[in-house]
């Protein structure tokens, strides 16, 4: 935390709060709470950072934390709690905070989820638990809510730096088998609940690292890899079973595991890998490359450390992002961080319809990304040796909302122009990996490729013993419904074994 | 991890291991591979096609020319050492069915990827003629093999020191030229190789399998760094190949791809520091002048 250079004054100006609400006789009104200023997280500068793969947020300080936490009001109908995909007893991990109690805290949080330091960090908050909160609709600003990722953030982080990690208690084995396949966010979380039943549990992973998703697309600066190896370690503490390097489908038939290897149970978390294109003249010139790919050059394969990677890494200077989601924000400020001079987002509708967190996109326009919204490209221009060296960008405005309720980009004819880049990293979305339904014919998948369920509370597939959740079954989400799907899945998994 | 059973240098830069991985050996067939890692935190991962598997041993064997820095290293591994990384069997495998006269045309390493399919080829019946192409006579892999498995065999060099001195494509020409014209042909080799035994095939209209080996990361279909133009569609090597219509193949945004991160490559095998067996494929100077030879010959 030593680059955080606004960390001294904010936790000053938090214990000035503290002490003022110390010397207090009289117990705090809802109106002391609403009047406490939201406390900022303190955050690398971010000339600095954007050459850095340091985590960007540097998390609340003890005195920001319970500060933070007095202004939560308690209430008696906690939206929070309804909003959020895996209804953590927020209210009560707050109270814990503001007591003091971060142990307790971190306690309340565990006994629904598991991953709190991630989903600290990575959830779209302000569109889940901060959404309706009391506090934010008080100011009329979802910006002033409750913080409380950061609450969360921190006491995860407090319990990791501090304390010892709580394992969960496992009851006495069954004798049944679960087969988890994919080890991201909804394997993880299936894994866990289904080993405290007793149940023997393996995991299943394509990469040689654990964490999906969390390991080959978030980058460090916004999830250090630490953090989720911790995550992990958890799960083995449990006694869960780790295979990497093993890809269903592939190295083994889904089937088989059910038929030959004696597994009761199978879930599919395999998320969604299949890397969407434009399907635009140009798209496969040398210097365009699918965001997952270098994410996954950077992050999984370390191509960012040039010393001792053997992955290489393109080295762009005029890098352009197409997209305007997590991933998007991802690749952009991966690509400051590798070096590139420009980066610019082009995105077809306009700043309020970015699907990123607007941490996220705060953070990049801090940070030097550029974004250039109602644009679109029609082509990729390369040069002579197939390099890209530019784009024909066409121009949009906003029409009628579309089925999704979002304004439908409306091309804006006569007002084409060329942009110069020598780099396009294409993060309009993901499809659905076909490895899986491809080889379990007996599977159904909808016209996207995605798993469908025959049992939605208990993401059970149509298949009997195979459940399945996350992106596979959602398209590209987040990390915390896929946690929340996991949740079910285990759920239906545990009652199946049960009834068997 | 996977250990090495066994080790053979075949030439000056071209190893055969076999490593135990008994899924694989089991699941694996004609025309798929795996993907490697010499180091499980820095290594890259390379792609390298299955040459044979022995289920009773539980091993595959692999074929792979030390060029770049991880088959480098690889290469100073031996028996009894671990693979950290390795995972597959990946790729669609190549549809095996008897079509009747099927020609196969291999070069340098693709020889060992051809293998396989040569016994897959076999075993359905189908009359089989393999042409090897090499450098010279000590550069032929799996020689005997190849043989045992092909109703005839046509051995080209480039020094004459065995069998025809020339290209592969010029004993394919004569093949595409007889009255009963193959039914199918397969080239395996370096992509000029396989670019220009799809071009001598293509004006006697005869389908021609290539194996193609784009760069690749993940190798299961989620990075789409190993895209090809496929006519007018874009596909994965590593899910929807790695065999493709060489007819249909963009052969020069293929190859432009390969060669994206070349700097990278060279300054890391440069760091590396054994900078030996600087091969460089004859094929891939074959002039413009001979793809109109060819054509003009059609």
């Amino acid at each position: 935390m030593s680059n955080c250079d606004t960390l001294h004054t904010l936790d000053a100006e938090a214990k000035e709060i503290l002490a003022k609400i110390n010397a207090r006789t009289e117990p705090l009104k809802k109106s002391d709470r609403l009047a406490i200023k939201p406390l900022a997280m303190p955050e690398l500068n971010p000339s600095y950072r954007a050459r850095s793969m340091d985590e960007v947020s540097c998390g609340f300080t003890e005195s920001q934390a319970m500060a933070e936490a007095l202004r939560c009001l308690d209430c008696k109908r906690p939206f929070c709690v309804e909003d959020c995909p895996v209804h953590i007893d927020i209210p009560a991990f707050i109270a814990k905070i503001a007591e003091g109690d971060f142990k307790g805290a971190i306690a309340k949080i565990k006994e629904t989820s598991l991953l709190p330091a991630v989903c600290g960090r990575v959830c779209p908050q302000e569109r889940q638990c901060q959404l309706n909160c009391t506090v934010g609709k008080f100011h009329k600003d979802v910006g002033k809510s409750v913080g409380i990722g950061r609450l969360e953030r921190f006491v995860a982080d407090y319990e990791r730096e501090y304390g010892e990690i709580v394992v969960p208690e496992v009851k006495a084995p069954t004798g049944k088998k679960v087969a988890v396949i994919g080890s991201g966010p909804a394997g993880l979380v299936t894994a866990a609940d289904v080993r405290r039943e007793g149940h023997e549990v393996t995991i299943f992973e394509a990469f040689h690292k654990l964490g999906g998703v969390m390991r080959y697309g978030i980058p460090e600066f916004r999830l250090p890899k630490e953090i989720v190896d911790r995550e992990i370690e958890t799960l083995e503490a449990m006694g869960v079973q780790f295979q990497t390097n093993f890809v269903i489908g592939r190295t083994r038939k889904l089937m088989d595991l059910l038929h030959k290897d004696g597994f009761d149970a199978v879930f599919i978390g395999t998320g969604a890998g299949l890397p969407l294109f434009m399907g635009i003249k140009g798209e496969s010139s040398v210097g365009v490359f699918a965001a997952n790919e270098y994410l996954t050059r950077a992050n999984l394969m370390k191509a960012y450390d040039t010393q001792n990677a053997d992955t290489p890494m393109w080295h762009g200077k005029n890098i352009v992002v197409l997209g305007g989601g997590n991933v998007a924000m991802d690749a952009a400020r991966m690509a400051l961080r590798l070096g590139a001079e420009k980066v610019r987002i082009v995105y077809r509708r306009s700043m309020a319809e970015l699907p990123a967190r607007a941490e996220e996109i705060h953070h990049a326009q801090e940070e030097g990304v550029e974004f250039c919204i109602l644009q679109n490209p029609s082509e990729i221009l390369a040069d002579e040796k197939g390099r890209v060296r530019g784009m024909i960008i066409d121009r949009y405005e906003l029409g009628e909302p579309d089925a999704k309720g979002r304004p439908k980009p409306v091309k804006l004819e006569g007002q084409s122009f060329e942009m110069e880049c020598d780099t396009v990293l294409v993060a309009i979305g993901n499809g659905s990996n076909p490895l899986i339904s491809q080889s379990t014919p007996d599977l159904k998948v909808n016209k996207r490729g995605n798993i469908e369920l025959s049992d939605e509370d208990r993401n059970k597939t149509f298949v009997e013993g195979i459940y399945a959740g996350g992106d596979i079954v959602l398209g590209a989400a987040t990390v915390i419904l896929a946690m929340g799907e996991g949740r079910k899945a285990a759920k239906g998994i545990n009652e199946y074994l049960a009834s068997k | 991890m996977a250990k090495i059973l066994f080790k053979k240098q075949l030439s000056p830069a071209v190893y055969q291991i076999r490593v135990e991985a008994p899924l694989i050996a089991e699941e694996r067939k004609a025309g798929q591979f795996i993907i490697l890692q010499i180091d499980k935190d820095f290594g890259e991962r390379v792609p390298l096609t299955i040459a044979d598997a022995d289920t009773k041993e539980g091993s595959i064997t692999l074929i792979f020319q030390s060029v770049g820095k991880s088959t480098k290293q690889l290469a100073t591994f031996e028996v009894g050492d671990d693979i950290p990384v390795l995972v597959g069997p990946l790729g669609t495998p190549t549809h095996i069915e008897k079509y009747g006269h099927v020609v196969c045309v291999c070069g340098g390493v693709g020889i060992a990827p051809m293998h396989p399919i040569v016994q897959a080829m076999k075993a359905a019946g189908n009359k089989i003629t393999t042409i090897m192409g090499a450098r010279n006579k000590d550069l032929f892999l799996m020689k005997e093999e190849m043989e045992a498995l092909s109703d005839e065999l046509i051995l080209m060099t480039d020094d004459g020191s065995l069998g025809r001195k020339g290209l592969v494509t010029e004993p394919l020409k004569e093949l595409c030229e007889q009255a009963r014209k193959p039914d199918l042909v397969i080239a395996i080799g370096p992509p000029a190789m396989m670019k220009f035994s799809a071009l001598t095939t293509k004006p006697y209209q005869i389908k021609t399998m290539v194996s193609l080996n784009s760069i690749m990361v993940d190798g299961t279909g989620m990075c789409g760094g190993c895209r090809v133009n496929i006519g007018d569609t874009v596909k994965f090597v590593c899910v929807d190949g790695p065999e493709f219509d060489g007819h249909q193949v963009d052969w020069e945004n293929m190859m432009q791809r390969m060669n994206a991160f070349k700097d990278e490559e060279d300054e890391s095998v440069h760091r590396f520091g054994t900078h030996n067996a600087n091969h460089k494929c004859r094929i891939d100077k074959m002039t413009d002048d001979k793809i109109k030879e060819n054509e003009k010959g059609a």
